[in-house]
């Protein structure tokens, strides 16, 4: 499920290889399988629908920009308006107000409101060393004051004590009352779950709200949340001045397309992501961490730009100009192409920002890689100046000599004769179609073959 | 209560996902209709809006597309919201299986799921249910984890007057659980319902847990548990897919309990669930009240995703 969408763009992307501007009929498709995805990963569909709208807009008469295929570049337009909807900065909560501030939580039943209190006043606590009381509002859910209370305990903050016989107006003045005798900094106030549509509980959250007037109204949501995500958030950001929202449980697989249904239809920051059900479990949200989830196509866009900014542009102009002359493929420019590699952040690198690669286990992602990178610059580097410029002269004497050289086997010197012969003939075919540029072009997409892996 | 009242009420509940569902050519003749793109591309997205997932969505498109054309070969007179009904009730139709009690004694369910699908409370409603029907119940409050979750089921057993037995938070839930057994046995009891720590089926450890828990149950009863219910959060999108897979692949999940359909959840996904794993739906959530935990029922379902009148 998590790949779909680089599967499904490699696809369309293919078709769109060679052509230099993004034209209405050129990202139709593209388009359609962006939509899918954004579906797939339960992204309401009017959202869907406005964002693939204003994709359109954007990519439209777009050049594309060096080192990036068609294709990318509108990957790139996808994204980068996705991290933009998401908000383009990681917001804080505003507690600037007479204290005690007043943290009121709001969302349906089983989203983590009363985790999330715990995870947040547990962080205010320790790194700006406010004093903290929480008080709960849920008369409703057994023990649900019993759970707040347990949570505060082992966080360290008062609990401000409430009964399933009281109303949570009663209870919520009270503590308000309570907090300031206390001279408390923050107040968290947390309210029973309810469903959007039940209209007596969500009258009962507005006059709540409208008693102990919050400086943060703080909306939590499920991030596997489905379509319905759009509904429920329109329902609270109507009846309450939404501050923020949390996702939570993002520690799972979902891809969390409701994160961008909820940024979209409140227009509220998500201010924090709930991973796991510990007290600590709690991140500063980062927009583009989530976008690429929603898009489930790894970091994509960072891989671009590295590529963008790391290929040393004059190096592979050289050797697209040596190839296209005739002249062959030697072990210098072997080398040139394996430090450029390594630049971008060596095989690991490269496997980390690809898609579909981010579940491989991390033993087998350092098998993979940068070791045979560098030995293989380690061998060339043994190599006398007329070896690398002939490698055909090698025979074994001089791979024995090579190989102690560069600490390796004689069969590692094979291999990597093999390979530069095997990249001489790839080189002559990529020659034919416009040199390295392209070669580099398809390297961001897959890897050339034998490469080690 | 009537079975007029309880689709009523199943179809409140749903009445969103009805809204939805419901499209315009509904009631054209099937033989009539010319399906154009358009009209299949707007089903298309009324069925996605409704979280059913995008590979069953097309699947039931292209069934469609050849259901129609053959009512218009032989002329029939049934309506495209006819055809449609037909598909769905054909997916969830295997799922209409009720827990069948049997000779077991206790009959032990362990009641398993992510955080937040609503176990305890499904437990706590499921007791009264059975209570109802004259049964001994005993719960066993196996998540040790979370703050106060005991206190939650003990709360739920006093209000049904029914036994709970439970540890401290912190206690080995496969412990608390094996005593329970035990005890349930001791004391002739009939149903057993254990409840779990939530934990999301990602997370290997927690689900090797459960494993633990399911063979230490077997050490009292090698039957058991002759019920393994995964709840799921209606609201849930394509995710519940993801989780009824893994916890079905990590524990051989017996059947499902869907939660929260009161709310405007469309519950689609429980079509790409019957779809893919065709395990048995016992029960749905479609209220706050005790008595809306209801049997599921495949047509009545249908009929209330389609917002169609039953056929009485």
């Amino acid at each position: 499920m998590f790949d779909n969408l680089s599967q499904r763009l490699s696809n369309t992307v293919a078709k769109l290889r060679g052509q230099s501007r993004l034209t209405e009929d050129n990202i139709k498709e593209t388009l359609r399988e962006v939509r899918m995805a954004l579906l797939e990963a339960d992204v309401a569909l009017t959202v869907v629908r406005s964002f693939i709208e204003r994709v359109r807009e954007k990519a439209v008469g777009q050049e594309v920009i060096e080192n990036l295929t068609p294709g990318q570049a509108l990957i790139k337009v996808v994204q980068d308006e996705l991290v933009h909807l998401m908000g383009d900065a990681n917001e804080q909560l505003q507690l600037n107000a007479q204290a005690p501030a007043i943290i009121m939580m709001a969302g349906l039943q089983g989203a983590g409101k009363t985790t999330t209190i715990a995870k947040l006043a547990k962080r205010l606590k320790e790194q700006e060393k406010k004093k903290i009381s929480v008080v709960s509002c849920d008369v409703y859910r057994p023990a649900a004051i019993k759970q707040l209370e347990t949570l505060a305990g082992q966080i360290e903050v008062n609990f401000i004590p409430s009964a399933a016989d009281e109303s949570p107006l009663a209870i919520a003045t009270r503590a308000v009352e309570a907090a300031k005798l206390n001279h408390d900094d923050v107040l968290f106030i947390d309210t029973a779950g309810r469903l959007h549509v039940d209209g007596d509980m969500m009258g009962e959250i507005i006059q709540l709200h409208q008693a102990v007037n919050p400086v943060e109204t703080l909306f939590v949501v499920d991030s596997m949340s489905g379509q319905d995500a759009a509904m429920s958030a329109q329902a609270f950001n109507e009846a309450l001045p939404l501050t923020g929202v949390i996702l939570t449980k993002t520690d799972g697989d979902a891809r969390g397309g409701a994160a961008l249904s909820v940024r979209e239809i409140t227009g509220k920051p998500i201010k924090f992501l709930g991973t796991g059900e510990k007290v600590d479990g709690l991140e500063p949200f980062h927009p583009d961490r989530v976008a690429s989830r929603i898009l489930g196509m790894g970091d994509v866009l960072s891989l671009v730009e590295e590529a963008q900014q790391k290929v040393d542009h004059k190096e592979a102009d050289k050797l697209a100009k040596k190839i296209k002359s005739g002249k062959s493929f030697n072990m210098l420019d072997l080398r040139s192409q394996l430090s450029q590699m390594q630049n971008m952040g060596g095989m690991a690198g490269l496997m980390d920002k690809l898609p579909g690669t981010a579940k491989l286990p991390a033993a087998m992602k350092s098998q993979a890689g940068d070791k045979s990178v560098q030995s293989m610059i380690a061998i060339i580097d043994s190599m006398t100046a007329k070896e690398r410029r002939f490698p055909d002269i090698i025979k074994s004497t001089r791979k024995q000599r090579i190989a102690a050289g560069s600490g390796t086997q004689v069969q590692d010197v094979n291999r990597l004769l093999k390979q530069h012969i095997q990249m001489q003939k790839m080189m002559k075919k990529f020659s034919k179609k416009g040199g390295m540029k392209n070669l580099m072009r398809s390297m961001q997409g897959r890897l050339p073959p034998n490469m080690p892996m | 209560m009537t079975d007029r009242s309880l689709f009523n009420r199943l179809k409140s509940g749903l009445a969103k996902t009805r809204d939805l569902l419901s499209p315009g050519f509904s009631n054209q003749k099937a033989a009539e209709l010319e399906l154009s793109d358009e009209l299949l591309e707007n089903f298309e997205e009324r069925l996605l809006m409704a979280d059913v997932g995008i590979e069953l969505v097309q699947t039931l498109i292209n069934q469609l597309k050849l259901d129609v054309a053959q009512a218009k070969r032989e002329h029939l007179p049934t309506t495209v919201s006819d055809l449609f009904k037909k598909l769905v009730v054909a997916l969830l139709e295997p799922c209409n299986q009720a827990i069948m009690l049997g000779d077991n004694k206790p009959f032990a369910i362990l009641v398993v799921g992510v955080n937040g699908a609503g176990k305890t409370t499904t437990i706590g409603k499921l007791a009264r249910r059975l209570k109802r029907n004259r049964k001994q119940v005993m719960l066993a409050a196996g998540d040790t984890f979370r703050a106060a979750a005991v206190e939650q089921l003990v709360t739920w057993g006093e209000r049904n007057d029914v036994p709970v037995v439970a540890q401290a938070t912190g206690a080995d839930s496969a412990a608390v659980i094996f005593d329970a057994l035990e005890s349930a046995k001791a004391r002739n009891i009939d149903v057993l319902i254990a409840d779990t720590a939530g934990r999301l089926h990602t997370q290997n450890d927690l689900m090797t847990e459960l494993q633990k828990v399911k063979r230490v149950m077997q050490k009292v009863d090698p039957a058991a548990p002759h019920e393994t219910l995964l709840v799921i959060d209606a609201s849930m999108g394509q995710n519940a897919l993801r989780q009824a897979q893994e916890f079905h692949r990590s524990m051989q999940l017996t059947g499902l309990c869907i939660t929260k359909l009161d709310g405007t959840a469309k519950g689609g996904v429980v079509l790409s669930i019957a779809d893919q794993l065709g395990l048995p739906i016992r029960y749905i959530g479609v209220g706050e009240a005790i008595e809306d935990l209801q049997v599921f029922d495949a047509v009545q379902f249908a009929d209330a995703l389609l917002g169609l009148e039953p056929d009485t």
